[in-house]
Parts: structure tokens; sequence; C-alpha cells
């Protein structure tokens, strides 16, 4: 396996094959986290617009993102924007549901005092709204990319011709290389990992922390 | 003002007026009546405190004198203007939770401040943060506060927009009773030198009797007014005197509390 990964190295596939997937996991979130996130603060913050489309969120947030593949490929063909349309998929319903509860968990009294100190609505989004949800973006946003990371790698074995599901499947198809197999999956999971510990700092930065200390 | 060099109180009237306030509020179908036929003048300056029940309707009324709940019935006037919504002229001092907690001590006192160009906000900033004594906390966010410190700093941060009145829920009630005394000198102290009306409600019958001009004794839901004692006492109060005593039993003698052996 520790071959298998120094084969790659030296074909420079590895690098090309994680930037890929990096590539792709990065754009798929961040669409996903661009629409999803205004979207679900402003249905979460009026609560007729929650009711009259939570069945609608509901309906949709079950059914797995890869159950999208051939749509995805039918729309989008075979390659990047498929897989990036898988993403944005499976980030957006969790991104959105976690912008909704975000909403929700404000303390009265933060809205209050927005409202006694006479903000403009723009201010009071800026000022008061956004940063009493970031905590709670920041945790969902972890676990969101999580999933994103998740389903770049099925994505992969399916839509494209790169990136690290496709060299796990390649790897199988091409001869049974299994020890290239196992060197996809340690190197995905060293990612996750990586991708994790750099969403949990962001908990750790100081204007952010408040909302996990005990008060 | 001409008055508070002879005495602690002002004269009636002037500032606020609330008339035949209620409020009925509804829930699961059934209409629950919380205040009925409120009637209150505050004049400029003056220090009320209201006293009742637990439950029984003052943080609602300070709410509508807020302007964050209408009355279903009667009107609230302040300088004869009829509130029709939160006004950063009256700021209102929560409970619990009132700072944020995503800006420092000089965030939060400047919060109000946008409008104010930077030289001024920082002076004003720098003005408030020595009235409530956080020197050296500038830079410091709440969650590494005392709860002490945390009223103080949300009472800076209503004075430092300069409302003529500010409102007070059960600021102190999270507190310790030593931490309590402290903040009761504190406030007196703020409201001597800024003289603001303060409205302040209170559960707590010393609190009510060592700083009110007026002690405005609310009954059990629906909640009336039941009694408005006037406090004479001058500043600062001796709190084991006589006078000040006499006070404390006629107040908890109002609310139904009095010795009886």
């Amino acid at each position: 396996m520790v071959r298998g990964i120094g084969d790659l190295l030296q074909h420079g596939l590895l690098l090309k094959y994680v930037v890929a997937s990096l590539f792709r996991v990065t754009w798929g979130f961040l669409l996903a986290a661009a629409v999803a996130i205004p979207l679900g603060l402003t249905i979460g913050w009026y609560r007729r617009a929650e009711m009259a489309f939570n069945p609608l969120v509901q309906i949709f947030r079950p059914i797995s993102p890869l159950a999208w593949i051939p749509i995805a490929i039918l729309w989008f063909g075979v390659g990047d924007l498929a897989a990036i349309f898988l993403i944005f998929v499976g980030c957006f319903f969790p991104l959105m549901l976690t912008a909704m509860s975000a909403v929700h968990n404000i303390p009265a009294v933060y809205v209050n005092v927005g409202r006694n100190f006479g903000l403009s609505t723009a201010d009071f989004v800026s000022r008061v709204l956004y940063p009493a949800v970031v905590p709670q973006l920041i945790t969902g946003s972890r676990i969101t990319l999580g999933i994103a990371w998740l389903v770049v790698v099925a994505a992969e074995m399916i839509a494209v011709n790169s990136g690290l599901g496709f060299l796990i499947i390649d790897a199988r198809n091409a001869g049974n290389r299994y020890d290239l197999v196992v060197a996809g999956m340690v190197i995905i999971g060293t990612i996750g990992l990586l991708l994790d510990l750099g969403m949990r700092s962001l908990e750790r930065v100081k204007s952010f922390r408040w909302s996990y200390s005990e008060d | 003002m001409s008055t508070e060099a002879v005495t602690t109180f002002p004269v009636r009237g002037g500032k606020l007026r609330m008339e035949h306030v209620g409020v009925v509020f509804e829930r699961d179908g059934k209409t629950v009546s919380v205040l009925e036929d409120i009637n209150l003048d505050v004049s400029d300056g003056e220090f009320i405190c209201l006293v009742g029940p637990s439950g029984c309707g003052k943080s609602t009324l300070l709410n509508v004198m807020g302007g964050f709940l209408w009355p279903t019935t009667g009107s609230v006037t302040i300088d004869r203007e009829v509130v029709r919504g939160p006004d950063p002229r009256r700021i209102l001092v929560f409970q619990e939770r009132g700072v944020f907690p995503w800006l420092t001590v000089e965030g939060n006192i400047g919060f109000g401040l946008s409008q104010l160009s930077r030289m001024e906000r920082e002076e004003r900033i720098a003005h408030y943060v020595q009235m409530v004594r956080l020197q050296g906390f500038e830079q410091t966010y709440p969650s590494d506060l005392s709860g002490g410190m945390k009223q103080r700093l949300q009472v800076a941060r209503a004075l430092a927009v300069n409302p003529d009145i500010l409102y007070l829920d059960e600021p102190f009630g999270a507190l310790d009773s030593i931490t309590r005394l402290i903040m009761r000198g504190e406030l007196l102290r703020i409201w001597q030198s800024e003289r603001r009306t303060i409205i302040f409600v209170t559960h707590d019958v010393d609190e009510a009797v060592q700083l009110a001009d007026r002690v405005v004794v609310l009954s059990a839901r629906p909640a009336k007014i039941q009694d408005v004692l006037t406090i004479d006492i001058p500043h600062p109060r001796n709190i084991s005197s006589t006078r000040y005593l006499e006070h404390r039993d006629d107040l908890l003698k109002r609310i139904g509390l009095a010795y009886t052996a």
C-alpha cells in the first residue's frame, strides 16, 4: 500500500486526483452554501414561509444525493459539472436546515436589543442576525463538508474520469490493484480529517467561540 | 429639575404617561388578561420601581412602555407622543443575556453609536467604560466577565446612546446578594450623575425602598396598580434607619407580607 502511494506520487497522479476531488468539493459546497444559507435564514425568519416550504424540504431531504447521479449525468454529461451538482445537492438541504434552525435559536433578547437600538434591516442582518447564527452555521458546515467529501468519492466512481473516487474504482477495474484501493481510502480519510480540523479551527475564533462555552 | 435641590422626588407628571393600559393575551384559544387599567404619570428624572407578585405582568408592562408590545387598550405617551415601537431614546436593560457575546466590552458599548464619528465614538465608549468601572476589560468578551460586570456593561451600552428613559427588567435578579447590593449603589451613583428617568422592575422589596422615588405596587394577575408609595428619604439612604424600615414595613404590608407575630 505504501508502495502504491509511492507509485502514485511518482506519476504525479496523486496530487492531480486530490486537487480534482478538492476542486469539486469546494465548488459544490460553496455554491450550496451561497444559495442554501441565505434561503434558510430567510425561510427560518418568516414562520409562514417555513410552513409553506417545509413539506417540500422534507420530501427532498431523505433522497440520497447518489440517487441524483443519473439525472446529473443527463443534465451535465460526464464531467466536473455533474460531480459538482451532486455535491451541491448533497450539501444543500443540510445547510438549509442548519440555517433555519439557527434562526429559530436566536435568543429573543438579541432581536429585541437590535430593535431597541433602531437598526435598519440591513444593519440588523449584518450586526445581530448574522453574528448570532455564525457559530451554528460553522458547526453545520463542518458536518456538511463531511457529507460533501462522502459524496464526491461516490460521484467520481461514476460521473468523471479523475479524482480519488475514480482512483479507487479504476484501480479495481484495471487489474485488481487492491493496494491502490486501500491507498485511496487512506488518503480520503486523511483529507477528511484535515478538512474537519480546518473547520474546527474556525470554532476557536474568539468572536465565534461564545456559543460553545457553557453560558 | 429645580426641585432636585430640595428633595429627591421631582414634580409629578410630564415625562411618561400611561392611560387605561390593558393587555390581553390569547393562548390556545383562551384569552388571558394580564394588565388592566394601568394609569401612571412619571416625571422627568424620576426613579420608579415596579413591584408585584411574580408572574403578575411587571415585565409585560415594561415591554408595553418600551414599545415592544402594543397594549390591547389604552396608550402610552412619552413627551406627549404616543409610543409606537422601540426607540433608541428609551433603552430596555434585560435580566440576562442582554449583552452581545460576539462583541467585546468596547464593541457592546459602541453598539448603538455607529452614526458617530470614530473619535466621538471612542470618547463616548471610554467615558462609559469608566462610569461602569470596566477599565482594563475593554477588549474582553462577555464570556470572560462575571454576571455583575455583564449587567454593568448592559447599562453602559444603554446609557451610551443617551436615552432619556432607562427601563430595567429585574437587572440584578440573577446576581448574588452581595453583588446585588454593590450594583444598587452603582446604579444610584450613575442615576445621580446622569439624571435619566428610570423605570425599574424588581421583586426585591429592599431594592425598591432603597432606590425608588416612588414604588408602584401591582396586584396579582390581571395586574392593576394597587398602591403607589412615595419614598421621600434623600439618597444615600441608610438602610437601617427607622424611616427606611418604616417604609419597608409599609411596603411589605401592602404586598401582603407583613410580619405578624
